[in-house]
């Protein structure tokens, strides 16, 4: 029954999505307020059905109703609580679901937060987000229902798969969407913007932290997947370029760019056509990306051939926004007023530098991943891996890194290139000299970690030359510029943190990449091995059980110099349902870096295992680097001009007279 | 998101084997840093994106000792990769080579760069050839020059 009420739910959300699809605008059309404040109404009320057919069946979930085919497919009745819940959204039409809930939380979040909005650019966002609703309810209604009963039920689940029920993937895919779907709202001011033809500071500054907020949280989606990836998949690494992966970093790269043209549009109303470009355009690569995943056109676009009927009305979906928001920016981005001027050299041309690397990077992204499909449909054979990804968008991202510390030193308007030099050198003088120090350290072999490492310094260190030149230590004495410096507005400190995130990445990434040990061996209880100045001992195996599964915990204990450091213990399991073995690494972390060790199939002597242990050094920076850019995004988004959003009229002041 | 690339390669799992078998590797170690290396550019055919070198399945294995045994044989890395190719198709290279699509795949970034910085300093020269923005009308020039000779006067007092 309450599945039903659920089903019901959601095709009512479906019926008030199409009301606010159309209403708002032809109020906007016939300059009717009653029909544009259908807008809040509408969309708030979506979320309540949404919400009612997600809470539907996640309490299917909970309660093992093996009636319907969703639950049958993906969960059993042992799975742990948290995997009942996860596993509501491990599965496609479950995952399409929370994506429809989290437009419908932003659309309602509009609605509320929305207060000081011009009443019809409200009604036209808001009736954009009901497009984008209206699309996806009809897609999870006609070919991905959650909801389908069996005509006999199941005694018993097929259980979610191993390798998702994990802490790390309950959260990964909430986050990324929030981000892919956060992009909406970027999409739909976009949109509004060109349906009323007018655009201006106070608009930027209205989309700003929505495009931030999304920003922050996929970049937890994507810091989250990658590290995930690396503790569960057992190969090590924490980047794949995998097409799956590339989906995700399309929108990011993109939504970075617009987050700061954003910000010169709010300041200096210049690259309005851009920043409505860079919109659309990262919307649309959420959606590609959703569709890429979601179409199952990645696994074979021949196996996406035989059962196009998700793949094609995806690509409808794709064709349709894509298709119709570029076809409106070219119609009606003409009408945007161009705002205003600056030269090449200022903090505008910085960020428009910033935006042209961070858009090619993307298209490079793109195309690499595009290709092998395209190629496929047509018969040939081509891969896009890792090799090229690393040798084309490493130079090209480096690139992007090395001017950031310029960025925030130079003028709006006319910057002083000469002058930011000079602010800079002592920074720049540092991380030659750190660069030079690992060159001198290890030989000409690891010239190019030198050169990253160098790099990495100059970013993480440079990101802090505004703060320092703005806080003018130098000339006014410590505590003046500790006064000043308090008296900062949190967004620079956020940009300075945000920055500094980038560094902190990179030297993991460098560092990692460049200096990890590997041993790769077989070991049986008793042995000793070496890897990275670490004496490993294999104490022993122990078998053990889970709620679902069957394991074997193998003990090691690391040493160092005679002394025990840690004991890790890497784990192999059996999942009895889907009867998959998987293995679990084992991860100790000091300091900053991490000891891994997975486990492989038995070797040629009785008793023995195959073991892959590696030391890499530094790698918890990849990690906590993403953490300080979500971090300085947080902090931006809590700088007071952003909360108090756009631009009230003022309050009108008494003139004070003044007796003569 | 990553839900259909794992099931896909947990499919091609073949058993617990394992990405690079101690039994597999070359006892010269210079040999051996050139099988990694080789290895880790090559697709496993039959799996999602996966180098033979991080790959468990069995053909990835296969591929493994047959790299080894092509550079034991005393083959360059280019043969190495040559032979492969031969046998499985452009395919099976990751870092795909620059003729065909895929030198369209090596000169884009460098051609998106070009048009991007064409079309910048295009738009930079044309706002600078046309700038009526800053011009100033006639008037605002005389209300300017009034202005700038009142300053004047005071300066001399």
């Amino acid at each position: 029954m309450i599945v039903e009420f659920g089903h019901f739910a959601l095709i009512l959300a479906l019926a008030v999505a199409v009301a606010q699809s159309i209403l708002p605008i032809v109020g906007f059309f016939r300059r009717d307020p009653a029909l544009m404040a259908v807008a809040p109404k509408a969309s708030l009320m979506q979320l309540l059905l949404v919400a009612i057919a997600f809470s539907a069946l996640t309490y299917a979930y909970l309660v093992s109703d093996f009636s319907l085919v969703n639950v049958v497919e993906n969960s059993h009745s042992e799975k742990p609580l948290i995997f009942k819940i996860s596993g509501v959204w491990g599965n496609h039409e479950g995952s399409m679901l929370l994506w429809v809930l989290i437009l419908a939380l932003f659309g309602a979040a509009v609605a509320v937060f929305g207060g000081n909005l011009p009443q019809t650019l409200k009604a036209n966002v808001l009736a954009v987000q009901g497009w984008i609703s209206t699309a996806f309810l009809a897609f999870i209604l006609t070919t991905s229902n959650p909801f389908h009963r069996l005509a006999e039920p199941a005694m018993e689940g097929n259980d979610l798969n191993p390798v998702l029920q994990d802490v790390g993937l309950a959260i990964h895919p909430p986050l990324l969407y929030l981000g892919y779907v956060g992009f909406s709202i970027a999409f739909a001011f976009a949109i509004a913007a060109l349906i009323e033809g007018r655009i201006d500071a106070a608009w930027a500054r209205w989309v700003r932290p929505w495009v931030l907020a999304a920003w922050i949280f996929l970049t937890a989606g994507i810091a989250m997947g990658s590290y995930w990836a690396y503790y569960e998949l057992g190969w090590g690494g924490f980047w794949f370029w995998d097409p799956v992966e590339n989906a995700s970093l399309m929108p990011w790269l993109v939504g970075t760019a617009l987050l700061h043209s954003a910000v010169v549009m709010e300041k200096r109303e210049a690259l309005k056509v851009w920043t409505i470009l860079l919109a659309i355009l990262a919307f649309s690569l959420s959606l590609l990306g959703t569709f890429l995943v979601r179409s199952g056109v990645l696994t074979s676009v021949h196996a996406f051939a035989t059962d196009p009927t998700r793949g094609v009305f995806i690509l409808a979906i794709l064709c349709l926004f894509i298709g119709g928001g570029f076809a409106m920016f070219a119609v009606r981005a003409g009408t945007l007023r161009q705002g205003g001027l600056f030269a090449p050299l200022s903090r505008e041309g910085a960020l428009v530098l910033n935006n042209v690397f961070l858009t090619v990077a993307a298209g490079v992204v793109l195309f690499g991943t595009l290709v092998p499909l395209i190629v496929s449909a047509f018969g040939g054979a081509i891969s896009v891996g890792a090799p090229y990804f690393n040798t084309v968008f490493g130079p090209l991202f480096g690139a992007t890194l090395l001017v950031v510390p310029f960025g925030p030193l130079l003028a709006w308007k006319r910057g002083n290139l000469l002058g930011a030099l000079e602010r800079l050198w002592a920074v720049f003088a540092f991380a030659a000299l750190i660069g030079l120090g690992i060159a001198w350290l290890n030989g000409a072999t690891h010239l190019l970690a030198a050169v990253g490492l160098g790099g990495a310094v100059w970013v993480l260190v440079g990101a802090f030359a505004e703060l320092w030149s703005r806080a003018r230590f130098r000339q006014v004495g410590l505590a003046v510029g500790f006064r000043r410096l308090a008296g900062l507005p949190r967004s620079a400190f956020g940009t300075a943190l945000a920055h500094a995130g980038l560094g902190v990445t990179l030297l993991g990434i460098v560092s990692t990449s460049a200096f990890q040990s590997e041993a790769i061996l077989e070991m049986k209880p008793g042995d000793t091995a070496t890897v990275g100045g670490y004496s490993v001992t294999f104490d022993g195996v122990r078998n053990g059980a889970g709620p679902n599964y069957t394991e074997q915990v193998v003990s090691m204990t690391v040493r160092q110099g005679g002394t025990v450091q840690f004991i890790v213990e890497p784990t192999r399991r059996f999942y009895t349902t889907r009867q998959m073995p998987t293995t679990e690494a084992g991860i100790r972390t000091h300091g900053l870096s991490q000891f891994y060790v997975t486990l492989g199939g038995e070797g040629r002597q009785t008793g023995s295992l195959v073991v892959r242990m590696w030391d890499k050094p530094l790698v918890t920076l990849i990690w906590l680097g993403a953490l300080a850019m979500m971090a300085g995004g947080a902090l931006s988004l809590t700088d007071r001009r952003l909360r108090v959003g756009a631009p009230k009229p003022a309050r009108q002041v008494a003139p004070v007279i003044v007796a003569d | 998101m990553r839900l259909f690339s794992v099931l896909a390669l947990l499919f091609a799992l073949s058993g617990p084997a394992f990405a690079v078998d101690p039994s597999e590797r070359l006892a010269d170690p210079a040999l051996e840093a050139r099988a990694r290396q080789i290895s880790e550019e090559l697709r496993c055919l039959v799996c999602q994106n996966q180098s033979i070198d991080a790959s468990d399945a069995q053909l990835a294995k296969d591929l493994r000792v047959i790299v080894r045994e092509r550079i034991t044989a005393g083959d360059s890395d280019d043969q190495v990769r040559d032979f492969l190719v031969d046998r499985y198709g452009e395919f099976v290279l990751l870092r795909p080579r620059a003729h065909g699509v895929g030198l369209l795949l090596w000169v884009l970034p460098l051609a998106l760069l070009l048009v991007a910085g064409g079309g910048l300093f295009i738009a930079f020269r044309r706002r600078t050839a046309s700038p009526e923005a800053e011009r100033l009308s006639p008037e605002e020039e005389a209300a300017l020059k009034a202005l700038s000779r009142e300053d004047d006067g005071r300066a001399n007092i």
